[in-house]
């Protein structure tokens, strides 16, 4: 194990590294001063409380499509279909919401949060299931059930569930405005934030206090053990990926019922794919993982910004995000070699 | 001689142009990262070094007015890419498929970064060698124009295997992906060997994008890839590690995906996103068909740890 000061040291060796990086793409060809472009970030991210919501908004579903990529991590799984889940997860919410619009608003959004968790969870736990008895690889099946997912919705929200109000882009039936779910008191930043943070507690607790925990780490570190001692790996595998997957289900049911309204293309914008990021960035430790995404739910809201004032592209938020995730990747290679372990006297 | 004439014979018509048509990227893609594969390294990247032949192959046409000096440059810039992915991959203690993950995210977000001023002009086509001169029908003509990088690909396939089984290089490239421990006893050095490996396999993954912005679609654009790159990485696992059986998944994998526009061609609309999903549907059923959990798969490289 890492000394604390490592583990602190590394990842900000690593974001330093790709903030130099990304400086230097930006001077010498964007030719845009480096500095003015971090100073402009922060300002688009944390420089007023107007950026802070809108950076806790674009969290939300961070934190909760993260878990997706976290907790079967900790069975070492490598689960990239974040996207895919918090899709299905949002057309699922959508047709449920629509289905039972005119029931009271709670029992509307339980409903909706319900099957987008249901669907979702069910998503990612078949791909744990294709890796559990038939050895299918995770990573690239639950990718290609991204992809499945996002063609699945396009046919739902240009089909049998379109709106035939909704013109221009396709969607769904509205829910209705009464059963969005609102802000939290003083601020407009949806509960879907609550939502995550809480999530990310549970599954803390969890996997800190109880035996279920600990048995996830055991066939995360060493799967042959864990059978020998007698575990089910197998239902492991199937709980892990299915809350994880649940957990995106519930970002796309709160993209529907906070935002949207209604389920449309706007759901496959790539929170999935970030999600992914700050897993990987967290080092899948559901606490990191809230402050990870706040801070790369500013990079995403900073883009707008730097697209207005400087007139960069807006994928430079993309490129941003990959320049860290494979800074942040090599850097686990410095872990123990910083410092030189102490000679035992 | 309109569309309909033809009738429903149009539908695989279609998809047998569109399995010459769609293949080439896929072929490239996973003759490349075959190679790699069987070097012991598995490259998840691809998708994203696709994105920046792509981009930089329609950048250089565009400037040079040659498509050609296009794939060429892609090419190189796929083959960085692949050895940056190997640099990274050869520290210790770090892991392969998530590296792959970043690579992708990076390759494609730098590839929207610098594409943003060559999504509206026009860059010169890649040419195509007419083969439906026999025919009067307009879509046997139009099915039977082949590009000359599908040729490429079909013959860099047959080499790549033969060159995997018969020369030096070859013995040497499979010894590193089956077992370090033989390649290092007769003093090859498995890391430069995956580098080379893997840069090339990002090579050929480099051109596989300069066709898709350069001869179909023909075009950039920031959806022009819906990931050509991750399915190909799908299907060598389906081939087996074997050139030419990636070749022959390739052209399958074309045509699934011609299904859904060859449908909508002949009037039939219904279900057009449910077909549109065919080859990832495809890709998944295989996948699930050839994997067993109770053995690693045959043809596996033994060093490879995605299929462990």
């Amino acid at each position: 194990m890492g000394s604390t000061l490592e583990r602190v040291a590394v990842p900000a060796l690593a974001l330093l590294a790709s903030a130099v990086l990304f400086g230097l793409l930006l001077a010498f060809y964007a030719h845009v001063d480096p500095l003015e472009a971090y100073g402009l970030m922060y300002q688009g991210a944390f420089g007023s409380w107007f950026s802070w919501q809108n950076t806790l908004t674009r969290a939300a579903p961070l934190i909760l499509t993260a878990l997706c990529t976290a907790l079967p991590a900790r069975l070492g799984l490598v689960i990239i279909g974040n996207e895919g889940a918090l899709v299905v997860g949002g057309v699922a919410a959508a047709a449920a919401g629509v289905a039972v619009s005119s029931a009271p608003p709670l029992v509307v959004q339980l409903v909706m949060a319900l099957a987008g968790m249901a669907v979702g969870g069910l998503w990612i736990a078949f791909a744990g299931a294709l890796r559990q008895w038939r050895g299918v690889n995770e990573t690239i099946s639950s990718l290609l059930l991204t992809y499945i997912a996002i063609a699945l919705m396009n046919h739902f929200v240009e089909g049998p569930l379109r709106d035939p109000a909704s013109l221009n882009k396709p969607s769904t039936y509205p829910i209705g405005d009464a059963n969005m779910i609102g802000t939290i008191p003083g601020t407009d930043v949806h509960w879907g934030l609550v939502f995550g943070i809480v999530a990310c507690l549970v599954v803390w607790l969890f996997q800190r206090f109880t035996t279920f925990g600990f048995a996830m780490q055991v066939i995360g570190g060493n799967p042959k053990t864990a059978r020998m001692m007698g575990l089910d790996v197998g239902r492991y595998v199937l709980l892990a990926c299915g809350a994880g997957g649940a957990a995106a289900g519930l970002a796309g049911m709160v993209e529907v019922a906070a935002i949207q309204g209604r389920a449309n293309a706007s759901l496959a914008v790539g929170y999935g794919y970030t999600g992914i990021l700050v897993s990987f960035l967290a080092r899948h430790n559901p606490v990191a993982i809230v402050p990870v995404a706040i801070l790369l739910g500013g990079i995403g809201a900073s883009g707008g910004l730097l697209q207005r004032r400087l007139d960069l592209p807006d994928a430079a938020v993309v490129v941003v995000q990959g320049i860290l995730f494979v800074a942040i990747l090599a850097s686990e290679t410095l872990y123990g070699r910083l410092w030189k372990p102490k000679e035992a006297a | 001689m309109d569309d309909t004439s033809l009738g429903l014979w149009g539908v695989p018509l279609a998809m047998l142009a569109g399995a010459i048509r769609v293949s080439t990227p896929f072929i490239f893609v996973s003759v490349g990262e075959c190679l790699t594969e069987r070097s012991g390294r598995i490259n998840l990247g691809l998708e994203g070094t696709l994105v920046m032949g792509a981009m930089s192959g329609y950048g250089v046409a565009l400037a040079s007015g040659s498509p050609w000096l296009g794939v060429l440059v892609a090419g190189g810039v796929g083959l960085l890419f692949g050895a940056l992915h190997a640099a990274i991959c050869q520290l210790p203690r770090v892991n392969d498929i998530a590296t792959g993950i970043g690579m992708m995210l990076f390759g494609t977000g730098l590839a929207f970064f610098l594409g943003k001023p060559y999504i509206q002009p026009k860059a010169p086509n890649l040419g195509a060698i007419d083969l439906g001169w026999w025919s009067s029908i307009p879509q046997v003509r139009q099915a039977l124009q082949v590009n000359y990088l599908f040729v490429i690909g079909v013959v860099l396939a047959f080499a790549m295997a033969w060159a995997l089984k018969n020369t030096r290089w070859g013995l040497i490239v499979r010894l590193a992906g089956e077992s370090v421990d033989a390649a290092l006893a007769i003093g090859a050095s498995v890391a430069r060997t995956r580098l080379i490996a893997t840069s090339i396999g990002g090579a050929f993954a480099g051109v596989g994008g300069a066709f898709l912005s350069l001869y179909y679609p023909g075009s950039w654009n920031e959806g022009l890839s819906s990931g050509q790159g991750l399915m190909a990485v799908a299907l060598v696992i389906f081939a087996r590690w074997d050139p030419v059986r990636c070749l022959w998944a390739s052209l399958l994998f074309g045509a699934a995906g011609a299904i859904s526009p060859a449908l909508q061609s002949v009037g039939v609309t219904q279900g057009y996103y449910l077909f549109s999903a065919a080859p990832y549907v495809l890709t998944l059923a295989l996948m699930i068909a050839t994997c067993s959990p109770e053995r690693s798969l045959r043809g596996a490289p033994g060093e490879l740890g995605a299929v462990r």
